[in-house]
């Protein structure tokens, strides 16, 4: 029997196309690669590829001085290095969307993830980001969109939180 | 005191490198002592003062120059600052940003806390080196005022991200501080290239 066709990243890429973003400031992670792919593909869109993820905060910061508006895909690992250059988003209220892909919790096999993953959600809201967070498929893009109109709509903070669940555990031995 | 010996005056050389400065030169310092050299410059709308996110500036210039590309994008900042986001010329680099100019006044030293030795002290790190690693066009080495007038007149005719390291003595002029609300700062910034604020 042959699993679901997974439709929430191409769900997520059109949630992005109609906020308008045209700035996709990234580190890689496996449960992003087709939104990165289809990112990556779209001519009306600036992949950038980032060597930390804190430098997306900035980049972001950077597109909205500019007019443009920007989204910041990591996964949960990635929160703990943006934790200073967020205050950057929080001092000067600068729109900053988050869509990270959990690691951590579900069917996690590697216990180095445990650490960071289990404190994402308290430490993004002491810095002030609105925490959504999608379990089932069918609840991504509207929890998406809720998150689009709070950081477009007041110049606020969000994350968009995929679960472990949602993206499915890593195989590991093939 | 210790840092770079014959260096450039850093005010001086931050009037010099804004001295025929155009309205659509958007400039963006460091935290720091070039936030403070971009004020006593003359303030300007255009400016985008950082009084803090360490490490940010470069990236910061890079949303910005992707977002206004007939514009050019002056990030001026320290090497400290520079250092804490050396990662953020890789991310340029690859980039390739024909509107954007990563200019590091360099003195060796972290100024605002003390004078300490930065990782470009006495020979140590070579940012030019490592801006010419990560893929930039164009790396200037700037150490008089003839360098510091070429690379002011380069700032109105970008082609490529370009790099330039900027010697600067290690001294410590009075103060000159600019507007500190982010909010106010982002407003006007955004005004002034036409925006809604």
């Amino acid at each position: 029997m042959n699993a679901p066709a997974i439709d929430w990243p191409d769900k997520l890429y059109k949630t992005l196309k109609r906020a308008g973003v045209r700035q996709v400031g990234y580190v890689p992670d496996a449960g992003h690669a087709r939104l990165i792919d289809r990112c990556r593909a779209d001519p009306d869109i600036e992949d950038v590829v980032l060597t930390t993820e804190e430098e997306g905060v900035a980049l972001a910061a950077g597109a909205w001085l500019g007019g443009q508006r920007a989204v910041l895909l990591m996964q949960s690992s990635g929160v703990g290095n943006c934790i200073n250059m967020l205050s950057l988003a929080r001092t000067c209220r600068f729109p900053l969307l988050m869509m990270i892909t959990m690691r951590g919790e579900w069917e996690e096999f590697n216990p180095w993830q445990q650490p960071m993953g289990s404190i994402v959600d308290p430490v993004l809201k002491l810095c002030d980001a609105e925490i959504y967070r999608a379990v089932k498929p069918d609840e991504v893009e509207g929890l998406a969109e809720r998150a689009v109109q709070h950081v477009f709509g007041d110049e606020r903070i969000a994350a968009l939180l995929l679960s472990q669940e949602l993206i499915g555990k890593k195989v590991w031995v093939k | 005191m210790s840092g770079h010996a014959n260096g450039l005056e850093r005010r001086a050389a931050m009037a010099t490198l804004l001295a025929d400065r155009k309205d659509d030169l958007l400039v963006v310092p460091g935290l720091g002592s070039t936030t403070w050299d971009l004020a006593a410059a003359g303030d300007n709308d255009r400016n985008f003062y950082l009084w803090g996110a360490m490490g940010g500036a470069a990236m910061i210039g890079l949303g910005l120059a992707l977002a206004q590309p007939d514009k050019r994008v002056a990030v001026i900042t320290g090497d400290g600052e520079m250092l804490m986001g050396m990662g953020s010329l890789a991310t340029i680099g690859i980039k390739q940003p024909a509107n954007l100019a990563v200019i590091v006044f360099d003195n060796g030293v972290y100024g605002e806390t003390g004078m300490q030795p930065s990782h470009t002290h006495q020979g140590g790190v070579d940012l030019l080196g490592v801006a010419r690693g990560c893929g930039f066009t164009d790396c200037l080495d700037v150490a008089d005022e003839a360098g510091l007038a070429a690379l002011a007149a380069r700032l109105s005719s970008l082609n490529g991200p370009l790099f330039a390291r900027v010697l600067i003595e290690a001294s410590d002029p009075p103060r000159v501080l600019p507007e500190r609300d982010g909010t106010v700062l982002k407003n006007r910034f955004r005004a002034a290239i036409g925006l809604k604020a």
